[in-house]
Protein backbone atom coordinates (compact mmCIF):
# COMPACT_ATOMS: atom_id res chain seq x y z
CA UNK A 1 0.00 0.00 0.00
CA UNK A 2 1.37 3.29 -1.02
CA UNK A 3 1.18 5.66 1.88
CA UNK A 4 1.67 9.36 1.68
CA UNK A 5 2.16 11.65 4.58
CA UNK A 6 -0.12 14.62 4.89
CA UNK A 7 2.85 16.73 3.92
CA UNK A 8 3.45 14.68 0.78
CA UNK A 9 -0.23 14.88 -0.09
CA UNK A 10 -0.14 18.64 0.32
CA UNK A 11 2.90 18.76 -1.90
CA UNK A 12 1.39 16.73 -4.75
CA UNK A 13 -1.74 18.82 -4.59
CA UNK A 14 0.19 22.10 -4.45
CA UNK A 15 -0.04 22.96 -8.16
CA UNK A 16 -3.83 22.74 -7.93
CA UNK A 17 -4.01 25.02 -4.95
CA UNK A 18 -1.36 27.48 -6.01
CA UNK A 19 -2.29 30.50 -3.99
CA UNK A 20 -3.44 33.06 -6.50
CA UNK A 21 -3.22 36.77 -5.98
CA UNK A 22 -6.47 38.06 -4.61
CA UNK A 23 -8.52 39.90 -7.23
CA UNK A 24 -11.32 41.02 -4.97
CA UNK A 25 -11.48 41.20 -1.20
CA UNK A 26 -14.48 41.59 1.05
CA UNK A 27 -13.67 43.06 4.47
CA UNK A 28 -16.24 42.92 7.26
CA UNK A 29 -19.00 43.16 4.70
CA UNK A 30 -22.40 43.77 6.26
CA UNK A 31 -25.65 44.22 4.38
CA UNK A 32 -29.02 45.40 5.68
CA UNK A 33 -32.27 45.36 3.78
CA UNK A 34 -34.12 48.00 5.79
CA UNK A 35 -34.15 46.68 9.37
CA UNK A 36 -33.22 43.17 8.36
CA UNK A 37 -29.54 42.25 8.38
CA UNK A 38 -28.57 39.83 5.59
CA UNK A 39 -24.76 39.68 5.96
CA UNK A 40 -22.86 39.79 9.24
CA UNK A 41 -19.26 40.81 8.62
CA UNK A 42 -18.06 38.63 5.76
CA UNK A 43 -14.33 38.43 5.05
CA UNK A 44 -13.51 36.72 1.79
CA UNK A 45 -10.73 36.84 -0.77
CA UNK A 46 -11.56 36.07 -4.38
CA UNK A 47 -8.45 34.67 -6.06
CA UNK A 48 -7.48 35.96 -9.48
CA UNK A 49 -8.20 33.83 -12.56
CA UNK A 50 -9.86 31.08 -10.64
CA UNK A 51 -13.43 30.05 -10.18
CA UNK A 52 -14.84 30.55 -6.72
CA UNK A 53 -18.14 28.88 -5.88
CA UNK A 54 -20.49 30.31 -3.26
CA UNK A 55 -22.72 27.68 -1.69
CA UNK A 56 -25.16 27.53 1.17
CA UNK A 57 -28.83 27.07 1.95
CA UNK A 58 -31.47 29.33 0.47
CA UNK A 59 -31.56 32.78 2.00
CA UNK A 60 -28.05 32.58 3.49
CA UNK A 61 -26.86 35.64 1.58
CA UNK A 62 -24.98 34.27 -1.45
CA UNK A 63 -26.72 36.50 -3.97
CA UNK A 64 -26.49 39.42 -1.58
CA UNK A 65 -22.73 38.99 -1.29
CA UNK A 66 -22.36 38.49 -5.04
CA UNK A 67 -24.28 41.70 -5.72
CA UNK A 68 -21.95 43.59 -3.39
CA UNK A 69 -19.05 42.75 -5.68
CA UNK A 70 -20.29 45.03 -8.48
CA UNK A 71 -22.56 47.27 -6.41
CA UNK A 72 -25.67 45.75 -7.90
CA UNK A 73 -27.16 46.27 -4.44
CA UNK A 74 -27.14 50.03 -5.17
CA UNK A 75 -30.17 49.38 -7.33
CA UNK A 76 -32.14 48.16 -4.31
CA UNK A 77 -33.44 51.20 -2.38
CA UNK A 78 -33.59 49.70 1.10
CA UNK A 79 -30.19 48.04 0.85
CA UNK A 80 -27.26 49.34 2.90
CA UNK A 81 -23.76 47.91 2.54
CA UNK A 82 -21.08 48.26 5.24
CA UNK A 83 -17.43 47.24 5.41
CA UNK A 84 -15.36 47.42 2.27
CA UNK A 85 -14.92 45.60 -1.01
CA UNK A 86 -11.63 45.91 -2.83
CA UNK A 87 -10.98 45.35 -6.51
CA UNK A 88 -7.24 45.18 -7.13
CA UNK A 89 -6.83 46.83 -3.74
CA UNK A 90 -9.18 49.73 -4.49
CA UNK A 91 -12.39 50.21 -2.54
CA UNK A 92 -15.26 49.97 -5.01
CA UNK A 93 -17.60 51.78 -2.63
CA UNK A 94 -15.34 54.85 -2.75
CA UNK A 95 -17.50 57.78 -3.92
CA UNK A 96 -15.00 58.56 -6.69
CA UNK A 97 -15.64 55.20 -8.34
CA UNK A 98 -17.68 55.32 -11.55
CA UNK A 99 -20.27 52.58 -11.08
CA UNK A 100 -20.86 52.12 -14.81
CA UNK A 101 -17.18 51.55 -15.36
CA UNK A 102 -17.06 49.25 -12.33
CA UNK A 103 -19.81 47.07 -13.79
CA UNK A 104 -17.87 46.84 -17.02
CA UNK A 105 -14.90 45.52 -15.04
CA UNK A 106 -17.08 43.26 -12.91
CA UNK A 107 -19.77 41.79 -15.16
CA UNK A 108 -22.74 39.71 -14.16
CA UNK A 109 -24.73 36.78 -15.52
CA UNK A 110 -28.08 36.09 -13.90
CA UNK A 111 -30.06 33.00 -13.01
CA UNK A 112 -32.63 33.43 -15.74
CA UNK A 113 -31.15 34.19 -19.14
CA UNK A 114 -32.20 37.77 -19.82
CA UNK A 115 -31.24 38.79 -23.34
CA UNK A 116 -32.41 42.24 -24.42
CA UNK A 117 -35.34 42.19 -26.84
CA UNK A 118 -32.93 42.91 -29.67
CA UNK A 119 -30.94 40.94 -32.20
CA UNK A 120 -28.22 38.55 -31.13
CA UNK A 121 -25.71 40.96 -32.64
CA UNK A 122 -27.09 43.95 -30.74
CA UNK A 123 -27.16 42.05 -27.47
CA UNK A 124 -23.42 41.61 -27.67
CA UNK A 125 -22.62 44.99 -29.25
CA UNK A 126 -24.63 46.89 -26.64
CA UNK A 127 -21.99 46.91 -23.91
CA UNK A 128 -19.06 47.95 -26.09
CA UNK A 129 -21.31 50.68 -27.54
CA UNK A 130 -22.31 52.27 -24.23
CA UNK A 131 -18.79 51.94 -22.86
CA UNK A 132 -17.30 53.41 -26.04
CA UNK A 133 -15.09 50.40 -26.58
CA UNK A 134 -15.77 50.22 -30.32
CA UNK A 135 -16.55 52.85 -32.96
CA UNK A 136 -16.49 51.41 -36.43
CA UNK A 137 -18.74 48.71 -37.85
CA UNK A 138 -15.73 46.47 -38.37
CA UNK A 139 -14.76 46.87 -34.72
CA UNK A 140 -18.25 45.91 -33.60
CA UNK A 141 -18.28 42.94 -35.97
CA UNK A 142 -15.05 41.77 -34.49
CA UNK A 143 -16.03 42.14 -30.84
CA UNK A 144 -19.38 40.41 -31.51
CA UNK A 145 -17.70 37.49 -33.23
CA UNK A 146 -14.92 36.98 -30.70
CA UNK A 147 -17.30 37.28 -27.74
CA UNK A 148 -19.67 34.75 -29.25
CA UNK A 149 -16.69 32.52 -30.02
CA UNK A 150 -15.47 32.69 -26.45
CA UNK A 151 -18.95 31.93 -25.20
CA UNK A 152 -18.99 28.85 -27.44
CA UNK A 153 -22.05 30.10 -29.29
CA UNK A 154 -20.74 31.55 -32.53
CA UNK A 155 -21.08 28.45 -34.68
CA UNK A 156 -24.65 27.92 -33.60
CA UNK A 157 -25.78 31.47 -34.39
CA UNK A 158 -23.43 32.80 -37.08
CA UNK A 159 -26.11 32.60 -39.77
CA UNK A 160 -28.76 34.40 -37.77
CA UNK A 161 -26.93 37.17 -35.96
CA UNK A 162 -29.69 39.63 -36.77
CA UNK A 163 -32.50 37.51 -35.44
CA UNK A 164 -33.82 38.26 -31.94
CA UNK A 165 -31.78 36.90 -29.01
CA UNK A 166 -35.00 35.90 -27.33
CA UNK A 167 -35.59 33.33 -30.08
CA UNK A 168 -32.69 31.18 -28.89
CA UNK A 169 -33.03 28.17 -26.63
CA UNK A 170 -32.52 28.67 -22.89
CA UNK A 171 -28.99 27.32 -22.95
CA UNK A 172 -28.11 29.43 -25.98
CA UNK A 173 -29.63 32.50 -24.35
CA UNK A 174 -27.48 31.93 -21.27
CA UNK A 175 -24.37 31.65 -23.39
CA UNK A 176 -25.50 34.81 -25.22
CA UNK A 177 -25.66 36.56 -21.85
CA UNK A 178 -22.17 35.30 -21.10
CA UNK A 179 -21.01 36.62 -24.49
CA UNK A 180 -22.63 39.94 -23.63
CA UNK A 181 -20.77 40.03 -20.33
CA UNK A 182 -17.47 39.14 -22.01
CA UNK A 183 -17.88 41.74 -24.78
CA UNK A 184 -16.86 44.60 -22.51
CA UNK A 185 -13.64 42.76 -21.51
CA UNK A 186 -14.46 42.44 -17.83
CA UNK A 187 -11.90 41.29 -15.30
CA UNK A 188 -14.38 39.53 -13.07
CA UNK A 189 -17.57 37.71 -14.04
CA UNK A 190 -20.23 37.10 -11.41
CA UNK A 191 -22.73 34.35 -12.08
CA UNK A 192 -25.83 33.76 -9.97
CA UNK A 193 -27.06 30.20 -10.54
CA UNK A 194 -26.37 30.48 -14.26
CA UNK A 195 -27.47 26.92 -15.03
CA UNK A 196 -30.57 26.58 -12.91
CA UNK A 197 -32.85 26.98 -15.92
CA UNK A 198 -30.79 24.78 -18.24
CA UNK A 199 -30.92 21.11 -19.23
CA UNK A 200 -27.90 18.84 -18.56
CA UNK A 201 -26.37 19.34 -22.00
CA UNK A 202 -26.68 23.12 -21.92
CA UNK A 203 -25.37 23.02 -18.35
CA UNK A 204 -22.36 20.97 -19.45
CA UNK A 205 -21.63 23.51 -22.18
CA UNK A 206 -21.81 26.43 -19.78
CA UNK A 207 -19.62 24.57 -17.28
CA UNK A 208 -17.04 23.85 -19.93
CA UNK A 209 -17.15 27.48 -20.92
CA UNK A 210 -16.60 28.56 -17.32
CA UNK A 211 -13.56 26.33 -17.20
CA UNK A 212 -12.13 27.96 -20.32
CA UNK A 213 -12.99 31.45 -19.18
CA UNK A 214 -10.91 31.14 -16.08
CA UNK A 215 -7.77 31.40 -18.23
CA UNK A 216 -8.60 35.06 -18.62
CA UNK A 217 -11.20 36.00 -16.06
CA UNK A 218 -11.85 35.76 -12.37
CA UNK A 219 -15.19 34.06 -11.84
CA UNK A 220 -17.50 33.92 -8.85
CA UNK A 221 -20.44 31.57 -9.23
CA UNK A 222 -23.40 30.95 -6.94
CA UNK A 223 -24.78 27.46 -7.33
CA UNK A 224 -27.16 25.11 -5.57
CA UNK A 225 -25.65 22.09 -7.25
CA UNK A 226 -22.87 20.64 -5.10
CA UNK A 227 -21.69 18.63 -8.07
CA UNK A 228 -21.48 21.75 -10.17
CA UNK A 229 -19.50 23.56 -7.50
CA UNK A 230 -17.19 20.54 -7.28
CA UNK A 231 -16.77 20.42 -11.06
CA UNK A 232 -16.18 24.04 -11.95
CA UNK A 233 -14.55 25.74 -9.01
CA UNK A 234 -11.08 25.77 -7.52
CA UNK A 235 -12.23 27.29 -4.27
CA UNK A 236 -15.53 27.10 -2.46
CA UNK A 237 -17.05 29.39 0.15
CA UNK A 238 -19.91 28.21 2.32
CA UNK A 239 -22.45 30.71 3.68
CA UNK A 240 -24.97 30.14 6.43
CA UNK A 241 -27.43 32.64 7.96
CA UNK A 242 -25.51 35.61 6.62
CA UNK A 243 -22.10 34.40 7.76
CA UNK A 244 -19.19 32.94 5.89
CA UNK A 245 -18.76 29.55 7.53
CA UNK A 246 -15.77 28.15 5.73
CA UNK A 247 -13.70 28.79 2.62
CA UNK A 248 -11.09 26.54 1.09
CA UNK A 249 -9.86 24.46 -1.84
CA UNK A 250 -12.86 22.83 -3.50
CA UNK A 251 -11.45 19.29 -3.29
CA UNK A 252 -11.10 19.63 0.43
CA UNK A 253 -14.52 21.23 0.91
CA UNK A 254 -16.20 18.32 -0.82
CA UNK A 255 -14.19 15.46 0.64
CA UNK A 256 -13.30 16.65 4.10
CA UNK A 257 -14.75 20.01 5.16
CA UNK A 258 -13.79 21.39 8.56
CA UNK A 259 -17.08 22.90 9.62
CA UNK A 260 -20.00 20.79 10.78
CA UNK A 261 -22.47 23.10 9.01
CA UNK A 262 -20.63 22.63 5.71
CA UNK A 263 -20.65 18.87 6.21
CA UNK A 264 -24.33 18.82 7.00
CA UNK A 265 -25.18 21.02 4.05
CA UNK A 266 -23.16 19.28 1.35
CA UNK A 267 -24.13 15.81 2.51
CA UNK A 268 -27.83 16.71 2.63
CA UNK A 269 -28.30 16.65 6.39
CA UNK A 270 -29.78 20.11 6.91
CA UNK A 271 -33.22 19.86 8.48
CA UNK B 1 -23.28 12.45 12.44
CA UNK B 2 -26.88 13.54 12.08
CA UNK B 3 -29.37 11.96 9.80
CA UNK B 4 -29.93 12.78 6.19
CA UNK B 5 -32.92 14.81 5.16
CA UNK B 6 -33.69 11.85 2.90
CA UNK B 7 -33.90 8.91 5.30
CA UNK B 8 -33.57 6.20 2.65
CA UNK B 9 -30.06 7.59 2.06
CA UNK B 10 -29.17 6.63 5.65
CA UNK B 11 -30.66 3.19 5.16
CA UNK B 12 -28.59 2.63 2.05
CA UNK B 13 -25.40 3.67 3.80
CA UNK B 14 -26.24 1.46 6.76
CA UNK B 15 -26.83 -1.50 4.51
CA UNK B 16 -23.37 -1.09 2.99
CA UNK B 17 -21.92 -0.81 6.46
CA UNK B 18 -23.68 -3.99 7.50
CA UNK B 19 -22.20 -5.83 4.54
CA UNK B 20 -18.71 -4.71 5.56
CA UNK B 21 -19.36 -6.02 9.04
CA UNK B 22 -20.67 -9.35 7.70
CA UNK B 23 -17.69 -9.72 5.40
CA UNK B 24 -15.38 -8.82 8.28
CA UNK B 25 -16.93 -11.46 10.54
CA UNK B 26 -16.80 -14.03 7.78
CA UNK B 27 -13.16 -13.29 6.95
CA UNK B 28 -12.24 -13.78 10.62
CA UNK B 29 -14.14 -17.06 10.80
CA UNK B 30 -12.56 -18.30 7.57
CA UNK B 31 -9.06 -17.43 8.75
CA UNK B 32 -9.59 -19.28 12.02
CA UNK B 33 -11.27 -22.30 10.45
CA UNK B 34 -8.72 -22.72 7.67
CA UNK B 35 -5.82 -22.72 10.12
CA UNK B 36 -7.59 -25.14 12.42
CA UNK B 37 -8.37 -27.41 9.49
CA UNK B 38 -4.72 -27.29 8.51
CA UNK B 39 -3.33 -28.05 11.93
CA UNK B 40 -5.85 -30.78 12.68
CA UNK B 41 -6.00 -32.18 9.14
CA UNK B 42 -9.74 -31.62 9.21
CA UNK B 43 -10.91 -32.02 5.63
CA UNK B 44 -14.57 -31.36 6.40
CA UNK B 45 -13.73 -28.05 8.01
CA UNK B 46 -11.53 -27.18 5.03
CA UNK B 47 -14.47 -27.85 2.73
CA UNK B 48 -16.60 -25.46 4.75
CA UNK B 49 -14.06 -22.69 4.32
CA UNK B 50 -14.02 -23.32 0.59
CA UNK B 51 -17.79 -22.99 0.37
CA UNK B 52 -17.80 -19.94 2.67
CA UNK B 53 -15.69 -18.21 0.08
CA UNK B 54 -18.64 -18.29 -2.33
CA UNK B 55 -20.69 -16.41 0.25
CA UNK B 56 -17.87 -13.92 0.64
CA UNK B 57 -17.74 -13.31 -3.12
CA UNK B 58 -21.50 -12.86 -3.27
CA UNK B 59 -21.40 -10.33 -0.44
CA UNK B 60 -18.67 -8.37 -2.17
CA UNK B 61 -20.66 -8.29 -5.40
CA UNK B 62 -23.70 -7.10 -3.53
CA UNK B 63 -21.71 -4.39 -1.79
CA UNK B 64 -20.21 -3.20 -5.08
CA UNK B 65 -23.62 -2.99 -6.69
CA UNK B 66 -25.13 -1.14 -3.77
CA UNK B 67 -22.22 1.27 -3.59
CA UNK B 68 -22.33 2.01 -7.32
CA UNK B 69 -26.08 2.50 -7.26
CA UNK B 70 -25.77 4.80 -4.27
CA UNK B 71 -23.13 6.92 -6.01
CA UNK B 72 -25.27 7.19 -9.13
CA UNK B 73 -28.42 7.96 -7.22
CA UNK B 74 -27.21 10.19 -4.38
CA UNK B 75 -23.91 11.63 -5.52
CA UNK B 76 -22.57 11.46 -1.98
CA UNK B 77 -20.29 14.18 -0.65
CA UNK B 78 -17.66 14.50 2.08
CA UNK B 79 -17.82 11.71 4.69
CA UNK B 80 -20.60 9.97 2.79
CA UNK B 81 -18.41 9.86 -0.29
CA UNK B 82 -15.48 8.63 1.76
CA UNK B 83 -17.58 5.87 3.35
CA UNK B 84 -18.84 4.58 0.03
CA UNK B 85 -15.47 4.62 -1.72
CA UNK B 86 -13.84 3.28 1.45
CA UNK B 87 -16.40 0.46 1.65
CA UNK B 88 -15.64 -0.62 -1.91
CA UNK B 89 -11.95 -0.79 -1.10
CA UNK B 90 -12.37 -2.50 2.24
CA UNK B 91 -14.68 -5.06 0.68
CA UNK B 92 -12.04 -5.87 -1.90
CA UNK B 93 -9.44 -6.46 0.83
CA UNK B 94 -11.89 -8.59 2.81
CA UNK B 95 -12.65 -10.60 -0.28
CA UNK B 96 -8.92 -11.17 -0.77
CA UNK B 97 -8.66 -12.36 2.84
CA UNK B 98 -11.37 -14.88 2.00
CA UNK B 99 -9.36 -16.06 -1.03
CA UNK B 100 -6.23 -16.49 1.06
CA UNK B 101 -8.12 -18.48 3.71
CA UNK B 102 -9.60 -20.64 0.98
CA UNK B 103 -6.13 -21.20 -0.39
CA UNK B 104 -4.99 -22.39 3.04
CA UNK B 105 -7.99 -24.71 3.22
CA UNK B 106 -7.20 -26.20 -0.17
CA UNK B 107 -3.75 -27.24 1.04
CA UNK B 108 -5.08 -29.23 3.98
CA UNK B 109 -5.18 -32.48 1.97
CA UNK B 110 -1.74 -31.90 0.50
CA UNK B 111 -0.02 -31.32 3.82
CA UNK B 112 -1.41 -34.61 5.06
CA UNK B 113 -1.94 -36.26 8.42
CA UNK B 114 0.57 -35.94 11.24
CA UNK B 115 3.12 -34.26 9.00
CA UNK B 116 3.32 -31.14 11.13
CA UNK B 117 5.76 -31.29 14.06
CA UNK B 118 4.33 -30.03 17.37
CA UNK B 119 6.45 -26.92 17.76
CA UNK B 120 5.83 -25.86 14.17
CA UNK B 121 2.09 -26.35 14.57
CA UNK B 122 2.35 -24.22 17.66
CA UNK B 123 4.14 -21.39 15.81
CA UNK B 124 1.62 -21.39 12.96
CA UNK B 125 -1.23 -21.46 15.44
CA UNK B 126 0.25 -18.49 17.30
CA UNK B 127 0.62 -16.65 14.03
CA UNK B 128 -2.98 -17.40 13.11
CA UNK B 129 -4.13 -16.08 16.48
CA UNK B 130 -2.30 -12.81 15.90
CA UNK B 131 -3.79 -12.51 12.43
CA UNK B 132 -7.24 -13.29 13.72
CA UNK B 133 -6.92 -10.67 16.42
CA UNK B 134 -6.03 -8.15 13.71
CA UNK B 135 -8.90 -9.13 11.44
CA UNK B 136 -11.45 -8.94 14.25
CA UNK B 137 -9.89 -5.77 15.61
CA UNK B 138 -10.00 -3.85 12.37
CA UNK B 139 -13.66 -4.66 11.83
CA UNK B 140 -14.52 -3.76 15.39
CA UNK B 141 -12.70 -0.41 15.30
CA UNK B 142 -14.42 0.38 12.04
CA UNK B 143 -17.86 -0.51 13.36
CA UNK B 144 -17.25 1.46 16.55
CA UNK B 145 -15.76 4.37 14.61
CA UNK B 146 -12.56 4.37 16.62
CA UNK B 147 -9.81 5.72 14.34
CA UNK B 148 -7.23 6.09 17.12
CA UNK B 149 -7.29 2.36 17.80
CA UNK B 150 -6.44 1.76 14.14
CA UNK B 151 -3.08 3.50 14.48
CA UNK B 152 -2.04 1.00 17.12
CA UNK B 153 -3.60 -1.90 15.27
CA UNK B 154 -1.62 -1.21 12.14
CA UNK B 155 1.63 -1.17 14.11
CA UNK B 156 0.74 -4.59 15.48
CA UNK B 157 1.15 -6.02 11.99
CA UNK B 158 4.86 -6.06 12.62
CA UNK B 159 4.37 -8.87 15.16
CA UNK B 160 2.86 -11.01 12.43
CA UNK B 161 5.84 -10.34 10.22
CA UNK B 162 8.20 -11.34 12.99
CA UNK B 163 6.21 -14.48 13.66
CA UNK B 164 6.19 -15.28 9.96
CA UNK B 165 9.93 -14.89 9.75
CA UNK B 166 10.39 -17.32 12.60
CA UNK B 167 7.99 -19.87 11.02
CA UNK B 168 9.95 -19.48 7.82
CA UNK B 169 13.24 -20.23 9.57
CA UNK B 170 11.74 -23.22 11.31
CA UNK B 171 10.43 -24.64 8.04
CA UNK B 172 13.85 -24.22 6.44
CA UNK B 173 15.43 -26.31 9.18
CA UNK B 174 12.90 -29.12 8.78
CA UNK B 175 13.47 -29.19 5.06
CA UNK B 176 17.24 -29.28 5.52
CA UNK B 177 16.92 -32.04 8.09
CA UNK B 178 14.95 -34.37 5.86
CA UNK B 179 14.15 -33.72 2.19
CA UNK B 180 11.02 -35.89 2.54
CA UNK B 181 9.55 -32.99 4.51
CA UNK B 182 9.92 -30.63 1.58
CA UNK B 183 6.46 -31.14 0.04
CA UNK B 184 4.48 -30.67 3.22
CA UNK B 185 6.76 -27.90 4.45
CA UNK B 186 6.34 -26.01 1.18
CA UNK B 187 2.59 -26.15 1.61
CA UNK B 188 2.92 -24.98 5.19
CA UNK B 189 5.17 -22.21 4.01
CA UNK B 190 2.49 -21.02 1.59
CA UNK B 191 -0.03 -21.20 4.40
CA UNK B 192 2.14 -19.07 6.65
CA UNK B 193 2.73 -16.68 3.78
CA UNK B 194 -1.03 -16.44 3.26
CA UNK B 195 -1.51 -15.59 6.92
CA UNK B 196 1.12 -12.92 6.61
CA UNK B 197 -0.63 -11.50 3.56
CA UNK B 198 -3.94 -11.50 5.39
CA UNK B 199 -2.16 -9.25 7.86
CA UNK B 200 -1.21 -6.93 4.99
CA UNK B 201 -4.82 -6.73 3.85
CA UNK B 202 -5.80 -5.87 7.41
CA UNK B 203 -3.28 -3.03 7.22
CA UNK B 204 -4.92 -1.78 4.02
CA UNK B 205 -8.33 -1.99 5.63
CA UNK B 206 -7.07 -0.07 8.65
CA UNK B 207 -5.75 2.67 6.38
CA UNK B 208 -9.01 2.91 4.45
CA UNK B 209 -11.11 2.83 7.59
CA UNK B 210 -8.98 5.59 9.08
CA UNK B 211 -9.44 7.71 5.97
CA UNK B 212 -13.19 7.09 5.95
CA UNK B 213 -13.47 8.25 9.55
CA UNK B 214 -11.06 11.16 9.62
CA UNK B 215 -10.57 12.33 6.05
CA UNK B 216 -6.81 12.14 6.47
CA UNK B 217 -4.29 9.42 5.82
CA UNK B 218 -2.66 7.34 8.51
CA UNK B 219 0.87 8.62 9.10
CA UNK B 220 3.64 6.90 7.15
CA UNK B 221 4.76 3.56 8.48
CA UNK B 222 8.37 2.56 8.61
CA UNK B 223 9.49 -0.06 6.09
CA UNK B 224 9.10 -3.58 7.34
CA UNK B 225 11.45 -6.49 7.14
CA UNK B 226 10.53 -9.59 5.20
CA UNK B 227 11.83 -13.08 4.68
CA UNK B 228 14.28 -12.08 1.95
CA UNK B 229 16.63 -10.85 4.65
CA UNK B 230 16.34 -14.17 6.40
CA UNK B 231 17.09 -16.06 3.19
CA UNK B 232 20.28 -14.11 2.80
CA UNK B 233 21.28 -14.97 6.35
CA UNK B 234 20.32 -18.61 6.05
CA UNK B 235 22.27 -18.96 2.83
CA UNK B 236 25.42 -17.40 4.25
N1 LIG C 1 -34.34 42.91 -2.23
C1 LIG C 1 -34.46 42.42 -1.00
N2 LIG C 1 -35.25 43.03 -0.09
C2 LIG C 1 -35.35 42.56 1.16
N3 LIG C 1 -34.73 41.48 1.63
C3 LIG C 1 -33.93 40.82 0.78
C4 LIG C 1 -33.75 41.24 -0.57
N4 LIG C 1 -32.91 40.40 -1.19
C5 LIG C 1 -32.57 39.47 -0.26
N5 LIG C 1 -33.18 39.72 0.91
C6 LIG C 1 -33.03 38.93 2.15
O1 LIG C 1 -31.66 38.74 2.44
C7 LIG C 1 -31.38 37.41 2.84
C8 LIG C 1 -30.34 36.81 1.90
O2 LIG C 1 -30.92 36.70 0.59
P1 LIG C 1 -30.11 36.22 -0.67
O3 LIG C 1 -30.97 36.45 -1.85
O4 LIG C 1 -28.78 36.85 -0.67
O5 LIG C 1 -29.97 34.67 -0.35
P2 LIG C 1 -29.37 33.52 -1.27
O6 LIG C 1 -28.32 32.85 -0.47
O7 LIG C 1 -28.98 34.05 -2.59
O8 LIG C 1 -30.62 32.55 -1.41
P3 LIG C 1 -31.09 31.67 -2.67
O9 LIG C 1 -30.22 30.49 -2.66
O10 LIG C 1 -32.50 31.31 -2.32
O11 LIG C 1 -30.97 32.51 -3.90
C9 LIG C 1 -32.69 36.69 2.81
O12 LIG C 1 -33.20 36.63 4.12
C10 LIG C 1 -33.58 37.54 1.94
O13 LIG C 1 -34.92 37.45 2.35
MG1 LIG D 1 -29.70 33.76 -4.60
Amino acid sequence: MNMLTDAAVEETLQPLYKPAASKMTGKDVTVHYGEKQALFGVNLEVPEKQVMALIGPSGCGKSTFLRCLNRMNDTIDICRVGGSILLDGEDIYDPRIDVVELRARVGMVFQKPNPFPKSIYENVAYGPRIHGLAWKKSEFDEVVETSLQKAGLFNEVKDRLHEPGTGLSGGQQQRLCIARAIAVSPEVILMDEPCSALDPIATAKVEELIDELRQNYTIVIVTHSMQQAARVSQRTAMFHLGNLVEEGPTEKMFTNPDDKRTQDYITGRFG
Amino acid sequence: MGEHTVSSFDEELEHIDRLIRDMGDLSGAMTRASTNALLESDNALAQRVISDDTIMDAKQRELDERAITLIAKRQPMAQDLRSVVGAIRMASDLERIGDLAKNIAKRVGAVGQGATPRSLAHSIDAMASLVLQQVNGVVEHYVRRNPEALVHLRDEDEKIDIQYTSVFRELLTYMMEDPRNITSCTHLLFCAKNLERIGDHVTNIAENAYYVMTGSQLPVQRPKLDETQVTAEAGS
